[in-house]
């Protein structure tokens, strides 16, 4: 729809999105990644109607395509963006977010995005970990009204700090991670169909690698590489995930009817059927989130050896 | 003219270079540059007319310089030659690179070092004393010949490398001088640096040099040992290296830590710190002058990320830390503590136990239906669910999170053959588990239970069979935690000196001896109970010898006094 691609220089740091619909988080989004030092975004945009298409339209460092195609044959939106990353990622540090996901890695309070990948490229690391971490009010979710522009860390700012499990997928030699509050209240007793919260959302692309499903994992392997086996410990961040506002509830009614997601919307379906009695995500032993120090403490991600 | 001159190696980030040739020069010293030879000729000409305005910056015969290889001693010697040819009163020359910041008053350089005209600085040790070799290659990097690059045909490099490992290759030192290492960035007297170069021999040394591996750290290292008269072995470079060797790097947070280190530069700086560029070369803030380097605590944040890197945190498993068996450096981070029996044996054993130390101590935490978390809690440290499901789709990571969440804390939970067993392996293999075990213990709820005793015997024989089970693990070679079982029949006999060492080695604090113990069950009829297992044709054993007419209620025994063992 607009393509501005040509203003992308040798070195910038760009950002891959798909989006629906999601006009009231973009602006806060697109000004936290800014800042951060992305240089251009690159959105997919799938068939909204709330106006966030003209508004992306109208940002000078941002790319925009459309696709009436269905979320889920597109492996829920992996393909559209390996095309892209392909096309226009090659030789780049591409990071790949969802319009409620928002970056942290050690030092990000003082260092801009461009301070890890240059360091990441002198120590000829090319995948970053940053695993989701579900970040949720306390109370109901529908008890404060998410505005635009506003930081939704400051309503959704709790998290579980020590529930999460992991294993290793032989297969493809990444993590996978379960657990966190999506666990602990909607899965307590089919724990396996948790969703997975490793992620790799950041790579120094080439065009012969390829996301497999979501974020979770890339092709080759190597790629997947992101934690030491012999003690150590690498550097890795952490996506905050703020899907839980007074803006969920819809979405997941919405999901629901479109059928889109994963493994026939079961997560969607848990999501609706426990939020109706109770949704309070909060416990006594939730976490409340003050920055990335807090996280590296919590052995929720690392400084590795970046110092 | 000041009797400073500065040697700097240039390859990217030219913009910044440029800043700090300016700042050398702005405080008299003169500067010759060596802009390595893959740099483009426009760039290099755009730089070389950047800096036309100052007279006293030169620009050296350009060499191709690829890490680990000779190009950068040849820039080096070029560079220095021109030097002492140019400037005739420099009376020591300091090796920089374009990503080092002065961090002092260049003057305060200039006063240390004249303080000590015939030092010289420079890093140089024998390979048999350094730990910082990179790739396991020390001694090696001389005798070996290294044709292939590093950087690009790792293969090649390590083939080759394998290779003369096999025929054990050994390359003759020449003259027999003895090889050293050290930092790269050296600062060195002219007498000291121009012998160096006029040496009769150093065709004979170049050639020697010319085939060692990263030769910049060990070509000006062995032979200023062969010229220099006072070698004072540090770098006045404030470097540091991480685990790969490969230099760490300074960026804006750092400011007062540099200014707090009284080193005199630094390396090797982001280039797009802009606060430490500014501040350093537009305020050099004097400090005590005079003062020597003083980088310590520097020092200790970067050995410290080098120890995380490398060790991690002992227990954690996270996204980017996740040891293969063995490799765990601790399965879980801190101690805790198993009991299997006590539960049953006494029937206040948990208020006890908390009122002798400061622990937190647990039910069953694998017990089947649900996680029996202490004072009955349904979330526990880092919001852990008391799903049953959740916690048995990895027990491992169930038991490791209880702990890690709970650093600080010792906790303690009750254990049996009637929990979830798959976690036995877990406690057995782990040395900071304290598992103590009453063998057969299980029984007395039996006992004490009013169920019809077919049902009873099926459900004895099927405990036993399990605690078994879980014995023969505790009993493996493999076992390394601290294990202790007794018969249930041995530890009635005298609870105090068992209770005792078990209190004793959790010793959250040096308390005094115990003076009670928990109150144990009424074990009236316990004798006749076994028989009448035994009677029915199941034998218990694991609980020991129990005398039909034994196990007379604790409070009807004559009183034992508690075993001291001083």
């Amino acid at each position: 729809m607009v393509n501005r691609t040509k203003a992308i220089k040798p070195g910038d740091i760009l950002l891959f999105c798909t989006q629906r619909n999601e006009a009231i988080r973009l602006p806060y989004f697109l000004q936290y990644y800014r800042d951060m030092g992305v240089n251009h975004f690159l959105f997919v945009d799938n068939d909204s109607d709330d106006g966030s298409v003209s508004y992306l339209q109208d940002q000078p460092d941002v790319s925009l395509w459309h696709t009436r195609a269905s979320y889920k044959r597109a492996r829920f939106g992996v393909d559209w963006l390996n095309w892209l990353q392909s096309k226009y990622g090659h030789e780049h540090w591409n990071l790949v977010v969802d319009p409620d996901e928002f970056l942290v890695y050690p030092f990000c309070d003082t260092r801009p995005l461009r301070a890890l990948t240059d360091w990441l490229d002198a120590s000829s690391i090319r995948s970053f970990s940053a695993m989701l971490l579900d970040m949720y009010p306390k109370g109901r979710i529908d008890q404060q009204p998410y505005t635009v522009g506003q930081n939704p860390l400051e309503i959704a700012n709790w998290f579980d700090s020590g529930n999460y499990a992991i294993e290793r997928n032989w297969k493809f030699g990444n993590l996978w991670i379960q657990g966190g509050p999506r666990q602990r209240v909607f899965f307590p007793d089919a724990p396996e169909k948790a969703p997975a919260l490793n992620k790799i959302p950041l790579v120094k692309w080439n065009r012969r690698y390829v996301y497999m499903s979501s974020t979770h994992m890339l092709l080759p392997r190597g790629l997947n590489a992101v934690y030491d086996e012999w003690g150590g410990e690498k550097a890795s961040g952490a996506l905050l995930h703020t899907k839980f506002l007074d803006t969920f509830n819809d979405k997941a009614k919405e999901e629901l009817q479109r059928k889109q997601h994963y493994s026939g919307s079961v997560e969607y379906k848990a999501y609706a059927a426990t939020l109706d009695e109770n949704p309070d995500l909060w416990c006594k032993w939730s976490e409340k989130y003050i920055n990335w120090r807090q996280l590296e403490i919590l052995g929720l991600m690392s400084k590795g050896n970046w110092a | 003219m000041s009797s400073v001159g500065i040697v700097m190696l240039v390859h990217t980030a030219l913009g910044r270079a440029e800043q700090v040739a300016r700042h050398w020069s702005a405080a008299g010293c003169p500067v010759v540059i060596h802009v390595d030879g893959n740099v483009s000729q426009g760039i290099y000409r755009r730089f070389v007319d950047a800096l036309s305005d100052l007279p006293d910056v030169k620009f050296s015969p350009r060499h191709r310089c690829e890490w680990g290889t000779w190009g950068l001693v040849a820039a080096t010697q070029s560079a220095s030659e021109m030097m002492l040819d140019h400037y005739g009163e420099v009376r020591h020359v300091y090796l920089a690179s374009g990503s080092c910041l002065p961090l002092r008053p260049i003057e305060e350089l200039i006063d240390y070092l004249a303080d000590r005209p015939t030092t010289d600085f420079i890093e140089s040790a024998t390979t048999a004393d350094v730990p910082w070799t990179v790739g396991g290659l020390d001694e090696e990097r001389f005798n070996f010949s290294f044709p292939f690059s590093w950087k690009r045909q790792r293969y090649l490099f390590d083939r080759w490398v394998s290779l003369q490992r096999l025929v054990g290759r050994k390359r003759a030192m020449p003259n027999g001088i003895i090889p050293h290492m050290g930092s790269q960035w050296w600062c060195l007297t002219r007498s000291t640096l121009s012998a160096i170069l006029t040496d009769p021999d150093r065709e004979l040394y170049d050639s020697f040099f010319k085939r060692v591996w990263i030769p910049d750290e060990s070509y000006f290292q062995s032979l200023a040992r062969l010229h220099g008269s006072q070698i004072e072995s540090r770098s006045l470079t404030l470097s540091k290296f991480d685990f790969q060797g490969k230099p760490h790097i300074f960026y804006d947070d750092h400011l007062q830590l540099l200014r707090r280190s009284d080193c005199f530069v630094a390396r090797k700086i982001w280039p797009h710190a802009d606060r430490l560029y500014e501040s350093f070369l537009s305020d050099p803030a004097s400090m005590m002058n005079g003062a020597e380097p003083n980088p310590g605590k520097i020092d200790r944040i970067f050995a410290k990320a080098v120890d995380r890197r490398t060790r991690g945190r002992p227990g954690l498993y996270m996204q980017s830390r996740f040891p293969h068996d063995g490799w765990e450096n601790g399965v879980t981070s801190s101690r805790y503590s198993v009991f299997q029996g006590f539960g049953d044996l006494f029937e206040d054993f948990d208020q006890w136990l908390t009122r002798a130390v400061d622990v937190r101590i647990h039910g069953h935490l694998f017990a089947e239906e649900r996680v029996e978390y202490a004072d009955g809690q349904t979330v526990m440290n880092g919001a852990l669910s008391d799903s049953a499901a959740i916690r048995d789709y990895n027990p491992q990571a169930f038991l490791t999170n209880l702990v890690w969440n709970a650093r600080g804390e010792r906790q303690c939970f009750h254990f049996g053959p009637r929990d979830i067993q798959d976690i036995g392996w877990i406690f057995a293999k782990d040395p900071n588990a304290q598992v103590s075990v009453i063998s057969g213990a299980w029984a007395v709820p039996l006992f004490l239970s009013k169920r019809s005793f077919s049902e009873l015997r099926r459900e004895a024989a099927v405990l036993q069979k399990i605690e078994a089970e879980y014995l023969k693990i505790l009993r493996s070679p493999y076992a390394s935690a601290r294990i202790r079982i007794w018969t249930m029949a041995e530890f009635i006999e005298a609870p105090m000196e068992p209770l005792q060492t078990i209190i004793d080695e959790i010793g959250t604090r040096p308390g005094p001896r115990l003076v009670d113990a928990p109150k144990m069950v009424d074990l009236t009829g316990f004798g006749q109970f076994l028989q009448n297992l035994k009677n029915q044709g199941m034998h218990p054993y694991l609980m020991g010898d129990f005398a039909v007419e034994r196990g007379m209620s604790s409070t009807q025994r004559p009183k034992r006094k508690p075993y001291l063992a001083r």
